[in-house]
């Protein structure tokens, strides 16, 4: 009985299965990076808001202190958008008539909330907390980037579980002395591993990895 | 349908038992296949099954569909995500942190004082007010479930006249044109018709309108007013009084056919009371020992040491019999029930050794002359100012309800009515069906309705008011005990309702004005109408302007006398009734009273029941109907016969053994020309010839939950009876209906579960739980090394002693942890989602069983079967010994749920929760997540509680303190039955009661070592009646 395939078949089948797994290989790793793309995670992506609202502007040229609008980022576990009455605190005086600035105004006048789109988004299976998060000395700008510089506000990080648990495991690599919390551009005076250690031991944090920490 | 039980072979089988036997259900011990099927499988077999009508191709069409798109959902983006900041953040409310605010909920006569936690404005769960006398920090069922009815998508939302929309000035328009026809009249053609009123400003207001219009008549109606206690109390004193119970400083309690222990506006503190005297710790010699009379059963019965299953008529020959021989001359006949020869002598006593410490109560659906019998025997054993005191009434205009309202209803026939304003309830659907309510309605002349549903009789009326739900609302009411709450709103009106105050106010000379406004008028000496000269209103007790108590001293404090605040320190005094919920120094003071021994010798012996005697009781979820439309109530397995979604027609074993009746079967009940159709329920316990109905099904116009569940049992009721039915028929229809039943599922196999002793038993071994133990404990261990917790480690206690299966917890639970309703066909299937059931066992004989009952929450194994066979981790456990579910991890698998041999994960076969009617949005706890379709679900010790306080710790630098975290059905108990803490604190309430000798695990042989133990029951029996067993190892359960 003659072959019917002839030896170059066997190239052939080899390379295809090669092939499949290659191919298989490639969706998989493909999946995986677009998981953790900017595109899923929505990171370093502008947000259009009702005003655009200038971090840089209001930390670095004005230097207002975090805590001014958002009031209760060490009580509670949601930090605070600040109410229409704070803006106007300041431009019911400064820039008072600027256009930029009508819907505060508006909002203000008729008694409206501002609906302003969340940049920092988590799955609402999450509870993150960040009374704690400041107590235990984690900064800002560790999660959240170097706001001072953000004329448009943007999500600095993936949000993804794979990156807050990468400090719970080891919240010494990104502790800073609770007295530089809300402080931008912060280096830590001695190396982090030095000091990140000897936080960790002060301020008792436990970097819990238990599930319910956050899902409930 | 099920296989008929043959009840005398059941009988047999449980003498034949060796030891104590306990079970669930009359299948159980029969061991149907049914139940079988139920205690080997991890579901049912219909649960786990696809039996909607879609072929198998259709369904691996939308599997593949549904995959793929799965895949691809993982590459979607989140939908951006509105974030709204306030315009002016007021005062005190930290955004993402929730407010708890003082109110009360008013219920049947009473209030109950709650505290209600409020997110951003939005009022999500309901705890009690410990500061509040008849609360305790302890709400029940209702009050739990009374947040769902504020969001109830089927409230009224607008103001109609004969079905068409209309402003709240035209209907105060049209109630000052009836008001100018009346003048002449002086009112005579005005009556108004509310339900109980413990208001002291509605009351003040409505006597004002009285005032001006001296014809016109006011009368209340409720379907289980405590219209026999207040009749009780006129026949043996001569004036209506309210009883006032010290359950604690009793010693032996005599119940006639009362419920004290759940029912009325003092079931709480009665309960926390009489658990006071169960537990087993500190003095073991005063250990109440509670005797029960009664024909339907009770979870008060289920607490007795020694319980006499009575047809209902009967009962008054009982009492009579007891007071004979207890020293009441006036008792006329003393023949007591056969039934009853061998008890009497012991009870009487057991009753006259306890002088001055006994007590005798008298259940509301008892007639007048047992409450009256009740009163003179508690005066001749001398517990009169001991444990029982007697007060002016709560409600401020008692009367006699059902002869109010028949008067009512004469006059609607005759035409003389011809405005009648209805304030709340419902009766078209609650009046005795032979007062033909609704055909009388249709006389008067014009007719309103306030209420919260467009319900039957709004459907009867002209006008329709939405009212303002009491979380919506200011007003006062009074507890049991006379102590005022002011009721402060949580929300504004969602579809802008009007509270009885402002309707009424519409009705006064100055004309509508809010609420707030006529409450700090009245409370401050100003009176409702401001036209009028200032008078102090009779019957405030409001303290003298001394400076406020503390909450806690004035608990109890007797009322001064009434003067009305000085204008100054009013505004003071206001914010702190509201800050604490409740007005110092406002309880009744006793008031003394004598027992008219001729009035009670001159009252006719009821008549003794022929054929069946029918007993009306409101039902224990949905009441008289009010919650019908509230899903939470609908699906709790009702305590005592687990039954969901319906009621029907309980009878005892032995009268279905008669006549030849199962659970199913649909019988007609026929007295006279009055019948109606219903499902009979055989319930163990049920005293023989008796037949208990419920009231609060069969409504129409209930909204879409209530609508076509159950059947209306008003029909059978009568003005002349309306709460025992004498001479009834019974007859099988042959037809026969399904009941959604929850007795057997999830049940438990093994030995031991509920373990029971005598006090006499534990004084002479106190180790003989451990003794119950008869397995080897398997060396099998889930654990591949031992885990550590060196924070906390929590653990749960739960005292079976004390727990009178109340189910407040299930529905505290449902409300705190999203805890979706499956429906009826759901429930049948053995779907149904409670994270935390009570268990409800028998043991002894079918006729008279002792009950108890096991609230099962996840046992958080250490040990734990779920932990090692999910593929995917999804529950795993947490380093302060919990067993963590994942839902976001969860692929539905439900091998968990399969090993779990306490059967305590749900699965949510479907989409239970319901995303899309918007009024439920802001019910949900913002906490928790909440669950979609093909995800294990399961109870978590409330972690999200444990979260906040852990923080809150951490922020104060400090550990958590024992008794800072309170899990939903712990701070909902009114018994303290449920402790949770800290294990590894061995100061700590748990670790405390964990060291009892009564502490045991459920299921300890198979090494799961749970968190959640039990203690077992101690009771304290009279040995007269039952001697002490002679041998050891009673509670064998083989």
């Amino acid at each position: 009985m003659p072959q019917i395939f002839r030896r170059s078949a066997n190239t052939t089948s080899k390379l295809s299965l090669a092939g499949l797994l290659i191919l298989v290989g490639g969706l998989i790793f493909t999946a995986i990076v677009v998981a953790r793309s900017s595109y899923v995670t929505r990171a370093h992506e502008f947000v259009e808001q009702p005003v655009q609202f200038s971090h840089r502007h209001h930390v670095k040229d004005d230097g207002i202190d975090c805590r001014y609008c958002h009031t209760s980022v060490e009580t509670s576990p949601f930090a605070g958008i600040p109410p229409t009455k704070t803006c106007m605190n300041c431009h019911s005086q400064i820039w008072a008539q600027a256009p930029i600035l009508e819907p505060i105004r508006v909002s203000f006048r008729e008694d409206r909330p501002v609906r302003w789109i969340r940049v920092h988004d988590l799955p609402d299976f999450v509870y993150f907390n960040h009374s704690i998060h400041v107590k235990k000395g984690m900064g800002c700008e560790t999660c959240h980037g170097r706001i001072d510089e953000m004329p448009l506000t943007l999500q600095e990080n993936t949000l993804q579980m794979e990156w807050c648990v990468n400090c719970h495991r080891n919240p010494e690599n990104y502790v800073r002395p609770r007295s530089e919390i809300y402080t931008m551009g912060y280096k830590p005076p001695v190396p982090q591993s030095v000091i990140g250690a000897q936080l960790v031991k002060e301020y008792g944090i436990r970097g819990n990895t238990s599930c319910s920490t956050c899902h409930r | 349908m099920t296989q008929p039980i043959d009840i005398q072979s059941l009988r047999t089988r449980l003498e034949g038992s060796r030891g104590r036997e306990y079970w669930r259900s009359l299948e159980a011990v029969s061991e149907t296949p049914e139940f079988k099927e139920f205690l080997h499988r991890e579901f049912p077999q219909n649960a786990s099954e696809w039996l909607d009508p879609v072929g198998r191709r259709g369904f691996l069409k939308l599997m593949g569909a549904s995959l793929t798109l799965a895949g691809v959902s993982a590459c979607t983006r989140q939908p951006d995500e509105a974030i709204v900041p306030y315009v002016r953040q007021p005062e005190e409310l930290v955004p993402g942190k929730p407010l708890f605010y003082a109110t009360a909920m008013p219920f049947a006569g009473a209030g109950i004082g709650l505290l209600v936690e409020n997110h951003e404005g939005r009022p999500t769960k309901i705890e009690g007010n410990p500061d509040h006398p008849t609360s305790r920090g302890a709400t029940d069922l209702f009050a739990q479930a009374s947040i769902l009815d504020l969001y109830d998508p089927d409230r009224s939302q607008t103001i109609t006249h004969l079905g068409e929309i209309r402003t709240f000035e035209a209907f105060a328009g049209a109630l000052k044109e009836v008001l100018t026809g009346q003048q002449s009249s002086r009112g005579s053609g005005l009556r108004i018709l509310s339900e109980t009123v413990t208001s002291p400003t509605l009351n003040a207001q409505i006597d004002e309108l009285l005032g001006r219009f001296p014809q016109a008549k006011w009368v209340q109606w409720e379907p289980f007013s405590r219209h026999n206690a207040r009749e009780g109390s006129r026949l043996a004193f001569g004036e209506y009084v309210d009883a006032q119970y010290a359950i604690d400083k009793a010693d032996v309690v005599l119940s006639l056919d009362s419920d004290f222990l759940c029912a009325g506006g003092n079931g709480l503190s009665h309960a926390r009371a009489f658990a006071s005297r169960r537990r087993l710790e500190g003095d073991k010699a005063a250990f109440i020992r509670l005797y029960a009379v009664e024909s339907s059963p009770s979870n008060t019965g289920t607490k007795a040491d020694h319980r006499l299953p009575l047809r209902a008529s009967e009962i008054e020959a009982f009492a009579r019999a007891v007071a004979a021989q207890v020293g009441v001359t006036a008792a006329g006949e003393t023949a007591a029930p056969a039934a009853a020869q061998n008890w009497m002598a012991a009870l009487v006593k057991d009753l006259q050794a306890a002088r001055g410490r006994s007590l005798v109560i008298a259940g509301d659906s008892q007639p007048p002359v047992v409450h009256a019998l009740a009163h003179a025997m508690n005066e001749a054993l001398g517990n009169v100012g001991a444990t029982v005191s007697y007060t002016q009434t709560a409600e401020a205009r008692p009367i006699n309800q059902v002869e109010a309202l028949r008067e009512l209803v004469g006059e609607m026939n005759a035409g003389t009515v011809s405005f009648l304003l209805i304030l709340g309830g419902n009766p078209v659907y609650t009046a005795p069906a032979d007062l033909k309510f609704t055909e009388a309605l249709g006389k008067v002349g014009l007719r309103a309705h306030v209420g919260l549903h467009q319900d039957e009789t709004a459907a009867q009326c002209h006008w329709h008011v939405p009212q303002a739900h009491y979380l919506e609302s200011w007003s006062d009411v009074r507890a049991a005990d006379g102590t005022v709450s002011i009721i402060q709103p949580l929300i504004a009106p969602l579809y802008g309702g009007r509270s009885f105050h402002e309707v009424v106010a519409a009705l006064s000379e100055s004309g509508p004005r809010p609420a707030y406004d006529l409450l700090r008028a009245f409370w401050n000496g100003e009176g409702v109408a401001p036209r009028q000269p200032v008078t102090a209103p009779a019957g405030r007790g409001v303290a003298a302007p001394a400076p406020a108590p503390a909450p806690a001293a004035a608990r109890g404090a007797q009322p001064a006398a009434a003067a009305p605040p000085a204008a100054s320190t009013f505004d003071r005094d206001w914010r702190r009734w509201l800050h604490d919920g409740v007005m110092p120094n406002t309880a009744f003071a006793p008031r003394p009273v004598t027992v008219q021994a001729n009035a009670i010798a001159g009252a006719p012996a009821s008549p003794r029941g022929q054929g069946l005697d029918v007993v009306f009781l409101p039902d224990p979820s949905v009441y008289d109907g009010r919650f019908a439309n509230n899903a939470w109530l609908q699906e709790l397995p009702k305590s005592l016969t687990k039954l969901t979604w319906d009621n029907a027609a309980l009878v005892g074993p032995a009268t279905a053994a008669r006549l030849n009746l199962v659970s199913g079967d649909v019988v007609e009940l026929k007295q006279g020309n009055n019948s109606i159709r219903i499902p009979v329920w055989i319930n163990p316990g049920h005293a023989a010839d008796t037949v208990t109905v419920h009231l609060g099904y069969g409504r129409t116009r209930a909204g879409r939950v209530g609508n076509g569940t159950g059947v209306n049992v008003n029909p059978l009721r009568s003005t002349a009876a309306p709460h025992i039915l004498t001479g009834v028929e019974l007859t099988k229809t042959g037809d026969s209906y399904e009941l959604a039943c929850t007795q057997d599922h999830w049940s438990l196999e093994g030995r031991n579960i509920v373990r029971v002793g005598t006090r006499e038993q534990f004084e002479q071994d106190r180790d003989f739980v451990k003794k119950m133990e008869h397995l080897p404990l398997s060396k099998v261990t889930m654990l591949t090394q031992e885990f550590k917790y060196d924070g906390y480690a929590w653990g749960m206690a739960i005292d079976q002693n004390v727990c009178t299966g109340c189910n407040s917890c299930v529905v505290a639970c449902q409300a705190e942890n999203n805890v979706p309703v499956v429906g009826k066909s759901q429930v049948l299937n053995g779907r149904e989602m409670h994270w935390l059931r009570v268990d409800r066992y028998y043991t002894g004989e079918i006729d008279n069983p002792d009950t108890y009952h096991q609230p099962m929450p996840c046992q958080q194994c250490e040990s734990a079967p779920c932990e090692v066979v999910c593929p995917v981790s999804a529950t795993v456990h947490s380093d302060e010994g919990l067993n963590d579910m994942v839902y976001n991890r969860c692929v539905g698998t439900r091998y968990c749920s399969n090993n779990c041999p306490y059967k305590v994960r749900r699965f949510n076969f479907l989409l239970y929760s319901d995303w899309n009617t918007q009024s439920l949005w802001p019910l949900r706890n913002p906490d928790v997540t909440v669950r979609s379709r093909g995800v294990m679900e399961k109870c978590t010790y409330c972690v999200q509680r444990i979260n906040h306080a852990r923080v809150a710790a951490k922020l104060e630098d400090r550990r958590i303190q024992d008794g800072e975290v309170l899990t939903a059905c712990q701070s909902a108990c009114p018994t303290n039955a449920i402790v949770f803490g800290d294990i590894n604190d061995p100061n700590s309430r748990v670790s405390q009661l964990k060291k009892s000798p009564l502490n045991y695990p459920l299921l300890a042989e198979l090494n799961t070592r749970p968190r959640t133990t039990y203690l077992a029951v101690v009771r304290n029996p009279n040995t007269e009646l039952e001697p002490t067993p002679a041998a050891a190892g009673d509670g064998e359960g083989h």
